[in-house]
């Protein structure tokens, strides 16, 4: 923890503590401002993080024996077209150029949903198109707007023709465990994102077969963990999910659906949102809703964003950077 | 002189008497027509309760820069996705309490209260 506090000192005014008692844990919470330009590594070992600023770090752990890399993107909005970024389509090519020039490739990339913005088929397939540059084969969960007349029947068809129940499913790399969740069906009035009994029975069943040695990698969309309730930021029976997680050593958690990079660590967990591709949103009860946030026009790509993350096996740490477009 | 200024009094009397009556005509007409109506702003149904005669219409309209989906709790009416400045609109008949939320942003939630 040392290194992450003194990365937290060196980047002061950007984390913030929870002096308002509102039961959010802001430690290691980094505004994707702070990001930009810069990036950072992060490292989590045994649940404990330390991080230090982007530099040769990750060429190094590479030297160390790297097993495995991917990149996460997240709600790409696809036909969004309002101020916030009336082009899209050139923000997500930024990022797929950014991913190509990444100097150790990825073996694959995830994406956690809100892949379009209207769920057209029209909009499925120009992200389709768009990342087909990248050579790298994508996993895929839903955000709520891909599932938005169908329950995500188009989705299922196109992204998950494997996957279980309302399209969730687990698979193996490098010696991690990966496990894609859908938290944004049967939504019920008044509460947060849901995952529902059978997709936990699910995970419970899964994860019955995995060694608790074995590093773990959960992708959804909506945070589950409660980031703020006010704006449904956070899932229903997320801490369900993660209960069935406790006994394993190092347990990755990706989220999208908020708009910028959000970082915590609760015990063996290390929770991790990403950057949108399309256009950011305002920190936690900041503003009046959560809604696209408008940034002046030279300040867009520096609060968009790519998350690259590596797995070194001898370190048995899952290594987070993230990386605005500019 | 005298014959040009009564004649424009007359015509400017007349045309205030025809916009009064095209003005009366015209607000009767929309009063027959008026139709309930909810906004969809800042993830927020407004009115966030909204009292209706039944057989009345209720058009929400979406105002955001993201779609939202109109459904009523129970499974009565479900919108598709709609788009900013897109419009849903369902008919009450019968009298009762309805209510609804976004499908995709279940925070939302609003009430049709049906007379």
């Amino acid at each position: 923890m040392t290194d992450h506090k003194k990365f937290a000192s060196a980047a002061s005014g950007f984390i913030e503590h929870d002096h308002n008692q509102d039961g959010i844990d802001r430690r290691g919470f980094l505004k994707c401002m702070a990001w930009a330009g810069t990036g950072a590594l992060y490292l989590a070992e045994a649940g404990v993080l330390t991080s230090t600023a982007l530099g040769a770090q990750v060429g190094s752990s590479r030297k160390h024996g790297k097993q495995l890399s991917f990149v996460q993107i997240s709600d790409s909005h696809m036909g969004f077209n309002k101020p916030a970024n009336p082009d899209v389509v050139a923000t997500l090519k930024a990022a797929v150029d950014k991913i190509n020039a990444l100097p150790d490739a990825p073996d694959f990339i995830l994406h956690t949903g809100d892949i379009t913005h209207l769920s057209t088929p029209e909009q499925f397939d120009t992200v389709d198109q768009i990342l087909k540059s990248t050579s790298k084969e994508v996993f895929f969960v839903p955000g709520e707007h891909d599932v938005l007349n169908d329950d995500g029947a188009m989705f299922r068809e196109r992204y998950s023709r494997n996957s279980k129940g309302a399209g969730w499913y687990s698979f193996d790399k490098n010696g991690v465990h990966f496990i894609g969740l859908v938290n944004v069906m049967n939504l019920k009035a008044g509460g947060l994102g849901n995952l529902g009994h059978e997709q936990l029975e699910w995970l419970e069943d899964d994860l019955r077969a995995v060694k608790h040695s074995t590093p773990i990698v959960v992708f959804a969309h909506i945070p589950l963990w409660t980031v703020y309730p006010q704006w449904g930021w956070g899932t229903e029976d997320g801490a369900q999910a993660l209960s069935y997680l406790r006994n394993f050593g190092s347990v990755t958690v990706l989220n999208g659906h908020i708009h910028q990079t959000m970082q915590k660590v609760e015990g063996n967990v290390t929770f991790h949102t990403a950057c949108s591709t399309a256009f950011p949103q305002p920190a936690p009860g900041q503003g009046e809703g959560p809604g696209p946030m408008k940034v002046p026009a030279d300040q867009l790509r520096k609060v968009l964003g790519i998350t690259d993350v590596n797995y070194v096996q001898r370190r048995h740490a899952l290594a987070l950077v993230d990386s605005s477009l500019e | 002189m005298l014959k040009t200024r009564s004649l424009l009094i007359a015509i400017g009397s007349l045309a205030l008497i025809l916009t009064v009556v095209l003005r009366s005509g015209n607000a009767a007409g929309q009063n027959a027509q008026v139709q309930p109506e909810i906004k969809v702003d800042n993830f927020t149904f407004s009115p966030e309760t909204l009292t209706v005669p039944a057989n009345s219409t209720v058009i929400w309209t979406n105002k955001d820069d993201v779609p939202h989906v109109i459904a009523s709790t129970d499974g009565l009416f479900r919108s598709k996705g709609l788009d900013t400045d897109d419009h849903y609109s369902f008919k009450f008949t019968k009298p009762g309490t309805y209510n609804y939320f976004c499908a995709i942003h279940p925070k939302m939630t609003g009430k049709i209260v049906v007379q």
